[in-house]
Order: structure tokens, then sequence, then C-alpha cells
């Protein structure tokens, strides 16, 4: 069984490097700040604290797949986006839920925009996306006029509360003690995790059973017993953890779905597979068949659309508007990107992998935060994490082909 | 018979899976011009690679004595401190530089890093006035013409002290004018100034006018080399030392089941996408019968790579005309896809840069072009799709560890399998084969020619287009052959030798003079 399990790792231990890595990370922060980083309180601090630039990390992958391009405008796109928001629920007072439909397609548009000139006039992307970022952002201060509006509640709400708990406290183990706090868990949160868990068990059997039915190959029973009691448990210790303290953050329900939506794209599409093609190589994809523009255009397009929802949870987050919004968020999402293990030359990359290395970022921030460590320090440590996280990307392939 | 300038001794070169170069003797005698000719692929450009050091000293065996001292060049750098200079066939000029700065790009004229204006002006003048460059120094390079492109060319290895130009293809890219003004100035500067060439070119009756001696490669081996001081060998002649090969057993046998037409193409007119005045392909008509297979041949740059993209989806050239006729419908195709949609595959000649995904598996490889047909919704079924990747893996009999190897770590036979496989499975009815064997070792050959008689068995029209004659004349039931854009005749396997297919190309290229 050991060795079993050794076998397994060593096999899988290139693919999942950058998960491990963001377990030591987490460990060697646990470790730093005295038990401070796993607090309950601190979990769900970082999941609010890094959503948007994980949303925005999802978007960026879809461009770096498409050949190494970068968006260099989701910053500005972002602040645009919660400046409209202003506009049209503070200045002109519309209904808030129309304000943000409103704000959400203005980013869209800006992806559009983007998206024709890289696609369809071959401008190059850094150049089309840098004049975005000058672009957007006036257009920003064109709205607020250089000032930050307050924005109202809804914005603070999707940003930064849980979903309303609507089953009610679970004090049964209030005798318990968790972090020296009284043990009360959030029933709602409680109860998603357990529905979650299970729908993810009942899909998983009902899939492996139509594959069967369908003559295909299936993993071995007991792999998936062991895989599907190791994703429940995750999923159930999670939602005890969010539970104990919050509950479920809305935007950690916005993310999952986000991320569970474009890792069905990138995975199991076809779109998702010609975004591969045509980063791993334009020309044989072109002569394939693959419509390569369209691809390109939309991967832009798609962009703005997520630096808008971005620009929504940042701007709820700040519970304004402000002219400064979201500046340099492009380039913590592209390093999320390239620690997550993508290829600057495109076709290499995964949204889960962007994810964890927007996490990598995230504990960063958050961990030096509760050590004190100098911001400044805090800007060369993560420059020279995100050089070494590629350079060794790049030594294992190289070593991988020299064979 | 005054000295040996170089002297190359049993060059031998290995590629994994292919001797390039077989114990390859050269030697080129002071002051003499000296011809390399030979097929496409036989090895007169890695030859020559190796002598200006793109191969290191090391990756090959044999001598090089240059001067009578042996050397090992480590880099091209080396090779040109000797006096050895080379001039690609692919130009290598900075486009937006002036011809003084690339008479003199690196080999500038300069004192601690700071250039010396004045002196790489007035010693760009006099290398141009040797070569008769009547041009400003200062005129950029994308500005002037290619015949005086190729004179900046050996201006810059005459700037770097030269003693021995090699030269590939310098008139492939020229007009008749300016080849003649190459041609000239060569033998000129041979004449007076004692400069030794050795010259690759494809163009024999060049060759047999300005050459003083010529060596013949073929397969990697040095075949012989002719006296032409005095002249008179004739082009038959070096064609018949060229194509002179035993062809047994090399392709396999079949016996062809020949249908009625089944693609046709009449009036076919492609302009070149960058220089919309030029035509590529010239008025072009030919057909393909269904079960059988047919051969394009013609020397590099005739159009048939163009030729065939055209056709595919209009995938290259601007202003086309003509009619596409399958199966007695006429079809209007505007892009690849609806190329692919009607039945057509193309096989490009570059597999690497254009035919693959390098960085991903064989089973995503093979399903890339059809994956429409793998899916519901937009939905990959995977598992059906590994049916296939297996199913053509086995088809084909792909050599891997599995297939989810990714696609960069098979030998060039297997690549070109999977490329193969690709176009399969698109089920198409009209293949186009551009160079299927290109740089694939014999044996991997062999199984790509079963395959493409197995493909026609079915009753599919398949077009093979290659340089290698003896491959045109192993393959093929019907050969067209092509030359500077246009079909300048057809010929049936019985009617076609090697001899006669070059002396005709030959001859279309002589016409225009």
């Amino acid at each position: 069984m050991i060795s079993n399990s050794l076998n397994w790792l060593k096999h899988n231990f290139k693919k999942y490097a950058i998960f491990f890595a963001l377990i030591v990370i987490m460990l060697v922060f646990e470790i730093l700040t005295k038990g401070t980083l796993f607090k309950p309180r601190n979990v769900t601090i970082l999941i609010y604290q890094n959503s948007y630039i994980l949303i925005s990390a999802t978007g960026m992958l879809m461009c770096i797949l498409t050949g190494g391009n970068i968006d260099l405008s989701v910053g500005s796109i972002l602040a645009l986006v919660s400046a409209m928001s202003g506009l049209l629920s503070v200045t002109l007072g519309w209904p808030v839920w129309i304000a943000i439909i409103v704000a959400l397609l203005a980013g869209v548009l800006a992806g559009v925009w983007q998206g024709y000139w890289i696609a369809y006039q071959k401008i190059p992307a850094f150049i089309v996306t840098l004049g975005g970022m000058f672009v957007f952002r006036g257009i920003n201060n064109l709205i607020l006029n250089g000032k930050t509006i307050g924005l109202p509640e809804t914005y603070k709400i999707i940003a930064s509360k849980p979903v309303p708990d609507f089953v009610g406290e679970i004090t049964k183990f209030s005798n318990y003690e968790l972090y020296g706090k009284s043990l009360v868990l959030n029933g709602t949160c409680i109860a998603a995790g357990i529905t979650f868990a299970a729908i993810f068990v009942i899909a998983t059997i009902f899939n492996r059973l139509n594959r069967r039915r369908k003559g295909y190959e299936v993993s071995s029973v007991g792999g998936l017993i062991t895989k599907l009691v190791i994703i429940s448990v995750v999923i159930l210790f999670a939602s005890f953890w969010l539970g104990s303290d919050d509950g479920l953050p809305i935007i950690l329900v916005i993310l999952g779905v986000l991320v569970g939506f474009y890792v069905f794209i990138t995975q199991r599409t076809v779109m998702g597979r010609h975004l591969y093609a045509l980063g791993g190589n334009a020309k044989a994809a072109a002569l394939s068949g693959i419509k390569t523009q369209r691809i390109l255009f939309l991967a832009y397009a798609n962009m703005g659309f997520l630096a808008a929802i971005s620009g929504i949870v940042f701007a709820g987050r700040l519970n304004a508007a402000s002219p400064l919004a979201g500046q340099g968020f492009e380039l913590d999402a592209i390093a999320a990107c390239f620690i997550g293990g993508a290829s600057a030359t495109g076709g290499v990359g995964t949204v889960m992998g962007a994810i964890i290395g927007g996490f990598i970022m995230g504990i960063l921030n958050n961990g030096m935060s509760i050590m004190s460590v100098d911001v400044f320090w805090q800007d060369i440590i993560k420059g020279l994490v995100l050089l070494f996280a590629v350079y060794f990307d790049v030594a294992s392939k190289s070593k991988s082909s020299a064979k | 018979m005054s000295e040996c300038i170089l002297e190359m001794k049993n060059i031998t070169k290995t590629f994994p899976g292919v001797i390039a170069l077989d114990r390859v003797n050269l030697d080129v005698t002071k002051g003499e011009i000296h011809a390399l000719v030979g097929e496409n692929g036989a090895g007169k450009s890695t030859l020559m690679n190796v002598l200006s050091g793109i191969y290191p000293h090391g990756t090959y065996e044999g001598d090089i004595l240059y001067k009578g001292e042996v050397c090992s060049f480590k880099s091209i750098s080396d090779s040109e401190k000797m006096g050895i200079a080379i001039i690609h066939q692919e130009l290598a000029l900075s486009p937006f530089m002036t011809i003084a700065e690339n008479i003199f790009l690196g080999n500038e004229r300069q004192k601690n890093g700071v250039i010396d204006w004045d002196e790489t002006n007035n010693k760009a003048k006099e290398v141009m006035a040797r070569v008769g460059l009547n041009e400003s120094y200062s005129s950029l390079i994308r500005d002037i013409g290619v015949g005086k492109q190729q004179l900046v060319e050996i201006a810059k290895a005459l700037a770097k002290d030269c003693e021995l130009l090699i030269l590939d293809e310098p008139t492939a890219a020229l007009n008749d004018e300016d080849s003649d003004h190459l041609l000239t100035l060569l033998e000129r500067l041979n004449k007076e100034q004692g400069l030794s060439c050795i010259i690759i070119s494809h163009k024999l009756n060049e060759i047999a006018k300005v050459s003083d001696r010529i060596t013949i490669i073929r397969d990697g081996q040095m075949i012989e080399t002719l006296d032409n001081v005095k002249g008179g060998v004739s082009e038959a002649r070096i064609i018949k030392g060229m194509v002179g090969r035993d062809m047994v057993d090399r392709f396999p046998k079949r016996t062809p089941n020949i249908g009625e037409i089944g693609f046709e193409v009449e009036n076919w007119n492609v302009y070149d996408p960058l220089n919309e005045d030029r035509k590529v392909i010239d008025n072009v008509s030919f057909n393909l019968r269904k079960g059988e297979v047919v051969g394009l041949a013609g020397l590099m740059g005739a159009g048939r790579t163009e030729l065939a993209m055209s056709l595919f989806g209009k995938s290259y050239g601007k202003k086309i005309s003509g009619k596409i006729i399958k199966d007695g419908q006429e079809l209007t195709l505007h892009n690849v896809t609806q190329a692919i949609d009607n039945g057509i595959a193309y096989l490009t000649e570059d597999r690497k840069n254009a035919g693959l995904v390098l960085i991903q598996d064989i089973k995503s490889n093979t399903t890339m072009a059809n994956l429409k047909a793998l899916s519901t919704n937009g939905i990959v079924d995977d598992q059906k799709e590994i049916n296939v990747a297996e199913e053509y893996r086995e088809k084909l009999s792909t050599k891997c560890s599995s297939i989810f190897q990714l696609a960069g770590n098979l030998s060039g036979g297997n690549q070109q399998k999977v490329v193969l496989s690709k176009w399969l499975c698109t089920e198409p009815d009209v293949l186009l084969l551009d160079e299927p064997t290109r740089g694939i070792d014999v044996g991997a050959k062999y199984e790509i020619y079963n395959i493409i008689n197995a493909i026609a068995s079915e009753g599919k029209c398949v077009l093979v287009i290659s340089s290698e004659l003896p491959e045109i004349l192993g393959v093929a039931d019907r050969i067209y052959i092509m030359n500077e854009g246009k079909l300048i005749g057809e010929t049936t396997r019985e009617d076609a030798t090697p001899e006669k297919i070059m002396a005709r190309i030959i001859q279309s290229a002589n016409e225009k003079e």
C-alpha cells in the first residue's frame, strides 16, 4: 500500500508539483505565523482577499493559452466596470442589479473591442491591451471625474458576506472550542458542503456506470473509492472550517461556479481543445480547419467578461468605485498563471493551475502580512517566487526533452 | 594543377536514423569555380554546413583541410576568420538597415565598440565597386531588388577578406538578367582576384557554363567529379550522375485499380499574397482518378506546395480563380473547414511547423481536424476519441509507448504517421500529400508508401508531391511535371524516366531565355 502510494506520487509528482508546492508553502506559513494562517477567520479572509484575482487569472489563462499573449488591460477594465456601476447605481439611481448587468456588459464590450483588433486586425495583443490599459483607465476617470464614489450595500454583500444562514446555527458542539472560540456552526454552510459532496459522489458513480454501459474503460473500484473518499472529506472539512466562522462566502460560490465552468470548457469541449491546439501550433491548427481567429477573439472577449466580474467584486470589497481601482491587478493574474504552470509560449496550462498559482500568491501576501514583513520585501519575495517557479518548470522540461 | 585550397576527406554526418553524408570527399583547387550538384536532399547543404561550422567540429567524422591545415570549426565565425564565407539561399540581410550597415553586419568597423561611420561607408563603397553594385551605400536593403541584394551578400563576404565563397542556389530567386550579371561577376572575381567558389545550383545550364569542375552527390555519397575546364560537359551527363541509381525494391508493388475522375481542377490561377502582381500558379488544370496515385514532380519553388495549399480552402494566395470539381460537382471552398467538410485533406510538407502540435499527445493530434465528429453539443467524448486514436495507431502501426506520448518525442516517420492519421480521421476522398516522406529514413518511407497504396486502393484520389524523382516514379501511376507555376508535362509511369523528367524541367527553365 505504501509502496503503491509512493509509486503514484513519483509518477504524478510533476503533474501535481504545483499543488504540492502550495501545500508546502501553506505549511511553512502555518508555522511562521504561529498557527494564524489556518484559523477559520483567516481562511475566510484569504478567500475574500483573492477572489477577484482568481477570477481574472481564469480569464488570463485562456489568453495565455492562445500563444503566450497576455492582457494588460485587466486592471483598467476592472476599474471601468466599477466606475460604470457607481455611475448607474449611485449617480443615476438605477436598481443595483440592472446597474451590475449593464456594467458587466460594458466589460464584455471592452473585451470584444480588444478581441476584434487582436484577432481580426492582427495587432499584437501586447499593444492592443497596452492601449486598452490607458483607454479604459481614462474612461474610468471621465466617469468618476477623478473622485471616489461610495456604493450601495449590495456590492459589499457580494464581495465579503456569507450566504445568509437560512438553515440556522448548529449549537450542538458549542461545548467544544476551536482556537479558543466556542464551536458554533453555520447550518447553511454545512448543509451546502454535505449537498455538494453528495452530488459529487452521485455524479461520479453515475458517470462511471454510464461509461461502463457504453463499454468504455473505467478506473478500478478501489481507486474510485479512494478518490471519492478523499474529495468528499476535503469538501466536508472545508465546509466545517468555513462554517465555524462566518459561513459560506457568496463569492466562493461564484468563484466555484466560474472555475467549474471554465475547467469544463477547457478540458471537455471542442472549443477548449481548439484553444490548446491554437497555442500549441497556430499554423497546424489553421491547416486543420480550426477557426483560429475566432478562438483568439473569444479568449479576449471572455477576458473582458471575467475582468468585469472581478470589477464588481472588487468594487464591493472597497465598497466604492475608485479611479485607482485595480492598478497592477493584471500582473498578479499573469503571475498566477505562470506560477501555475502555464507556458509563456502558449498551449500549456490549466485553469486549476492558475487558481493554485493565484492561491500561492495570495498566501504569500497574507502570510507575510501576518508576519508584518515589510511591504517592499513582500514584493521582492513574490517576484523571486515567480521567477523560480517558471525556472523549475523550464528546467524540468529541458531535462526531459534532452533525453 | 595548382594547389588545393580546400580538401574535405571522408566526411560522414549522421542524424538520428539517417546517414546524411557517407564518406564524402571534396577538393577545391585555388582559384577555381567548383560546382556541387545533386537532387534535393542529396546532402549538398549538409556538406556545406559541415564546412562552414554550422555543424561544429565533433558532430561529424572526417577531416577538413583548408590551405593544408586541419581545421576544427566550432561555429560560423571560426570558418569566417579563416576566409570561408557562405551565402545561403535565403538571404541573411536585415531589411531595414542600409547597404553599408549590412555589409559590415557582425564585422563592424569600430573602435572600442564605437562604430566608425566614415570608415564603414568608405569601405562599403570600395567593396560595392568590386561587385559592381550601383547604389548608394545608404539605401535600405528592402528598397533594392533581389538581384542587388545578392550582390550585397557577396560584398559582405568580400568585406571579410573571404578567399573561398560558397553560394547556395544563388540564382534561384533571380530573373535571367540578374542571374547573368551575377555569374559574370563571379567569373570576373574568380579570374581577376583569384577568388575560389563553390556553387550549388539546380540550373545545370549555368553550372555547365561557369564551373571548372563539377562534383555530383547522390544519397549522401560522392558519385564523381567531372572536369569542365575546357567546357564540354553536357547537362545530360550531369543529370545521369544525379539520378542514376538502383531503384529495386525501394517501393512496394501494387496493382492499381483506377476508376473514374474524382477530382478535377480547371484553369487554376493564384497570385502571391505578398506581391499581388506576381502570378504563382499559372492556369493549371489537372485531374485525379479514384484509386490512382498521381505524382507532381518539380524542383523546389516550382509552385507545387502553393498549388496544393491554394486548393485546400485557399490557405495560400490571393486573387485565386479557377474551378474545383469533385465527383462532377463544382466546389467553392473559402476556408480550410469547408475543404475538410468536402472531403479534401492536405498533408503539409513541414510536419513540425505546420502539421503537428508537438507539445500535445498523439491522441489530440490525431483528432485535431475532426473533433466535431467526436463530440455532442460541443462536448468531446473522450473515450470515443481514445478509441479513434487507438484505431489509427494500429492501422498505421505507429510505434509509440501509447497514444498519450507527445508527438514531439516521436521519430520523423512516426510523426508523419500521426499526421496521416489526422487526415484519415477526417475521412477524406481526396488527399494532397506534400512531401510525405521528407526527412525520414528508408524503412519508414517504405511504410508510408504502403499506407499511400492502401489509401488509393480504397478508391480515394491521391496526389503525391515530391522533390525526389525516384519516389515519384516509384509510387505514382501518372505524373504531372511542374515548373515555375505552370504544368509543363504529363506522363504515365511506364513512359517516365528520371532523365526525361529532369530534362523536361531544365528545358522549360531554359525556354524562358
